[in-house]
């Protein structure tokens, strides 16, 4: 290598450790968090710090374990992430210094988590060994172990600090309220259906529903009548068709009643369905271009976006909920795994892990008009998830 | 010069696995005649893909985990056919329609080698 490399080489790496000290810096004056967000690097284990007002990347985390299925949640003052990795770490990042705050390894191998009601307990459910397991929101010590003999799914809170989630292996639906910490009530209900996959709740934390992968149809518990138990809904849709193979499972958790509508990714069968609130039946169902996998609606209702499992994931349809046609599908690149709308929904990011691009869309006009570079980018969250029941 | 850093990995991978094989005295060809990206391809497939439900480590998530300690009593053309036709009634899909048979069996033989668990 002659001299004028080695001078280049110097000073790239001084303009590289120049620019990240400006990032840092930017982290120690007084502003506000909610247009932060955090972008997980699944195969690093690091997760980046993104501000969406301007569409930029402030900082970079590392060190927190395997990232291959992580979720997030947020304190209630928008500060603090709480990671769920896959490795059963649970982590604590400060998104205003990006530094982690706290780290636990609470069991094998996790799959999701929650924040209760009031702010002060965070759950984990997991794969290995199953159960829930509740932890202090401020030190991440154990307040709760709720051991199950199932992989726990579908894991979210619901108002009057309780956390609901599904027994995958038993087909069972448990609701534990930790009014009292240290004692925590569980409710059981049992034979809700075949291989609950994942689970929501409605935004008013009225309606629990569990999404079932063994047959087709979903288990709804209304919260507020709880003493009926759960109800079937959707029962046998798809009937006559044939399954087709799911090469990733679909999530719920985008899922948003949207013009009086709600529209959820079908299992086995490329197509999103249109239930209808009021009466919890199917009242239409749109083909689309693979197995949906995410189906979420924009802040507004008025555009629903959807990405597909794999070999379909470079795509993108956007499902307008008044006349329930595709309006547009897009390719940004081969592995579209996550999307999330800026707290309005003026615009939405999109990760593209196999191209490590973060693209930046406008919701209005479907142009992309940024692009960050993130190593494989998968979940995006946004502060705004805080304040949100069963986000 | 992105492409070139997400080919080069795999492919050290692939290299890597050849090479295991050969000290063990293997002598059929590793390769099974599938060319060097489409191997490269089915290495991120696995990782990435497969890692949706088994782990990026393959240590297990919704499907169990795949370390080539708890795949030593099956052998690769059994492993091949799982990967094949799936597990009836569990979320494993028949990979059939995307894969050819002998790709199913080159990433049976990388499962049980160990090189993408961690």
């Amino acid at each position: 290598m002659n001299m004028w490399a080695r001078l280049g080489i110097f000073l790239l790496a001084v303009c590289a450790i120049t620019f990240m000290q400006v990032d840092r810096s930017q982290a120690d004056e007084l502003r506000g968090t909610g247009d932060l967000g955090v972008v997980v690097e699944r195969a690093t284990g690091s997760l980046l710090v993104v501000e969406n007002s301007t569409d930029t990347i402030l900082t970079r985390i590392e060190g927190l374990g395997d990232l291959s299925h992580a979720s997030v949640v947020y304190s209630r003052d928008d500060r603090y992430a709480y990671v769920f990795g896959r490795d059963g770490g649970l982590t604590k990042v400060d998104i205003l210094t990006g530094q982690i705050a706290a780290r636990t390894i609470q069991s094998g191998n996790s799959i999701g988590g929650a924040i209760s009601q009031d702010g002060s307990l965070v759950a984990v459910s997991n794969y290995t060994p199953g159960g829930v397991k509740v932890f202090d929101a401020k030190t991440l010590e154990l307040v709760a172990d709720i051991p199950t003999a199932s992989k726990t799914v579908g894991l979210v809170d619901a108002p009057g600090n309780r956390f609901v989630f599904s027994l995958y292996d038993d087909g069972e639906i448990w609701v534990v309220d930790m009014s009292d910490p240290k004692a925590p009530k569980i409710t059981k209900f049992k034979n809700i259906g075949l291989q609950p996959y994942d689970a929501l709740i409605t935004g008013d934390g009225r309606y629990y529903i569990a999404g079932l992968f063994g047959e087709d149809g979903m288990a709804m518990l209304d919260l507020w009548n709880i003493d009926k138990g759960p109800q079937r809904i959707l029962d046998g849709y798809g009937r006559g068709e044939e399954k087709l193979p799911v090469y990733k499972m679909p999530h719920l958790e985008g899922w948003t009643v949207a013009n009086g509508k709600a529209f959820v990714p079908a299992v086995g069968h490329h197509e999103v369905l249109v239930v209808d609130m009021e009466t919890m039946t199917e009242v239409g169902h749109i083909p689309t271009h693979g197995q949906p996998v995410f189906v979420m609606s924009q802040p507004d209702g008025r555009h629903v976006w959807v990405n597909f499992a794999y070999p379909k994931n470079d795509t993108i349809q956007v499902i307008d909920t008044v006349t329930q046609k595709i309006i547009k599908t897009m390719t940004p690149g081969k592995g579209v795994l996550h999307m999330e709308f800026t707290p309005r929904g003026e615009k939405v990011w999109m990760s593209v892990r196999d191209l490590n691009e973060i693209h930046v869309v406008d919701t209005a006009t479907f142009e992309k008009t940024k692009i960050l570079k993130a190593e494989k980018p998968s979940g995006i969250f946004f502060t705004w998830r805080a304040g949100r029941i069963g986000l | 010069m992105l492409k070139a850093v997400l080919l080069v990995a795999p492919l050290a991978l692939v290299a890597s696995f050849s090479a295991a094989s050969v000290k063990g005295g293997g002598v059929e060809d590793d390769t099974l005649g599938i060319d060097g990206a489409r191997r490269a391809e089915l290495l991120y497939v696995m990782e990435q893909d497969c890692g949706s439900c088994h782990g990026l480590t393959l240590r297990g998530g919704l499907g169990p985990s795949l370390h080539p300690e708890l795949l030593a009593d099956r052998n690769a053309a059994e492993l091949a056919e799982t990967i094949l036709d799936g597990v009836p009634g569990t979320p494993m899909p028949p990979w059939r329609p995307l894969l050819e048979p002998k790709e199913a069996l080159w990433m049976a033989k990388i499962l049980k080698s160990g090189v993408l668990a961690k």
